[in-house]
């Protein structure tokens, strides 16, 4: 989660003080990546040190407003410009979970998997209640962070459908009869 | 989780808010052939699809899906355990009154919508209500009426070649429910289409349970699962897990939207 940019993204809109950015930050991801404000303001003056966003002034309640440089448009620029490596993501809990838990004499890798597809369906449903929830007048943005959490779950859950089937292997000799 | 409770457990005691299950399953097994050949598609399967509910089966081919869905509806009967459509034990029922009350209680959607392309799209969704004895009068305002609510009110004259598959999909799904019936059994519905028409689907069923039908949907698809009050994990005719949207079934609890 690149608050740094996030914040360089909302500040190419025009100088905003801290607490508007942690709002306005929050409110555009749907509230899913909630910030505190003192992480806002470190975030704040590391940029302040790399040149890329100045002070600009006090409001009328003598909030310091920050506003981008040219230097802070160019960061920002190259942001947008390259795409996110997988690389570059923290590493997955649940897949060195499972990896362990395949390897790792008396663990139980089908409980494991079992217990982590129900969570993840309730993740879904959730996540399908709360876009439901979201009218026509919700911002897009809004409902695209809201998509990006179900494809991952979606994914996760076809993912976990995969493992059980490897791990399972055929569990009855007989072949079956049911179709799809 | 009910669905592991037999019958006659302390389970069936609780209040139901929503009063009596439209489908009940206890116990049910289902083996198809005899002695050697003998598959059992189903062993010792119990489920409750009340009225408002959406419940979605999932889990991989051969795991008994189709087999569930098609004894619920009265499609197939039980080798073992005991399937209650609206309070009506449907192993005691003779073939002819098990023909009756599967057509005035149960619907059924398919992948491959099978409507007749020589009738109207209103003529099509009429056509189980004449079958039951009504006049053709009475069973067009009925599909009229079943059209509206799945947003079709414009398109029961149309053929259903003139439609889309979504639309084709929200005519089968009119057809199934159209009368007095409140069991919506669908496999695969939305397996034809595309995602828009898909999701298009998803919304209607579950518009339907939300007006008080009980539907029970089989799915592979992850995405529409998770438009059900409950998911049921199907694993060689078991029921291994399920998850219930209002969390209460153990674990998780992870307020989704305030995540990571």
């Amino acid at each position: 989660m690149s608050v740094r940019h996030g914040l360089l993204a909302l500040l190419s809109q025009g100088p905003r003080y801290g607490y508007q950015l942690k709002t306005e930050f929050e409110a555009s991801t749907a509230d899913t990546c909630p910030l505190n404000i003192g992480q806002v303001y470190t975030t704040l003056s590391r940029l302040e040190r790399d040149g890329l966003v100045s002070r600009a002034g006090e409001d009328e309640q003598g909030r310091v407003r920050y506003a981008i440089t040219p230097d802070g448009h160019g960061e920002l620029d190259r942001w947008f410009a390259k795409p996110v490596s997988r690389a570059d993501r923290p590493r997955d809990e649940l897949v060195v979970k499972l990896a362990m838990a395949a390897t790792t004499p008396g663990v139980d890798v089908a409980a494991v998997v079992q217990a982590q597809r129900s969570s993840t369906m309730r993740t879904l449903q959730e996540l399908t209640r709360a876009k439901r929830g979201f009218d026509a007048s919700a911002e897009t943005a809004q409902r695209l962070v809201l998509d990006s959490m179900i494809f991952q779950a979606e994914a996760e859950q076809r993912w976990l459908d995969h493992c059980e089937a490897v791990l399972g292997g055929p569990s009855d000799s007989s072949p079956a009869k049911e179709t799809p | 989780m009910t669905e592991r409770e037999p019958s006659a457990s302390a389970a069936d005691q609780l209040p139901r808010p929503d009063g009596e299950p439209i489908v009940r399953l206890a116990g049910v097994v289902r083996v198809h052939g005899e002695g050697p050949h003998a598959v059992p598609a189903l062993r010792g399967v119990s489920l409750d699809v009340r009225a408002g509910e959406l419940v979605a089966v999932m889990g991989p081919s051969g795991s008994g899906k189709s087999t569930l869905l098609n004894l619920a509806g009265g499609l197939d009967r039980p080798t073992e355990g005991s399937v209650l459509l609206e309070g009506r034990e449907l192993r005691d029922l003779p073939p002819k009154r098990l023909a009756e009350l599967r057509r005035r209680s149960a619907g059924y959607v398919f992948q491959d919508l099978n409507l007749i392309p020589s009738l109207t799209v209103a003529e099509n969704v009429a056509l189980p209500r004449e079958l039951d004895g009504a006049s053709t009068a009475t069973a067009r305002r009925a599909a009229l009426r079943v059209l509206d609510e799945v947003g079709l009110a414009d398109m029961g004259d149309r053929f259903p070649d003139d439609l889309s598959g979504g639309q084709r999909q929200r005519a089968a799904i009119a057809r199934a429910l159209v009368g007095e019936r409140r069991l919506l059994l669908a496999d695969e519905p939305t397996g034809a289409l595309d995602t828009r028409a898909g999701d298009e689907i998803i919304q209607v069923l579950r518009q339907r349970a939300d007006a008080r039908a009980a539907v029970l949907l089989v799915t592979h698809e992850p995405r529409y699962a998770a438009w059900a009050d409950r998911v049921v994990f199907l694993r060689d005719g078991r029921i291994t897990d399920s998850s219930d949207a209002q969390g209460t079934d153990g674990a998780g609890g992870m307020g989704v939207v305030s995540a990571r």
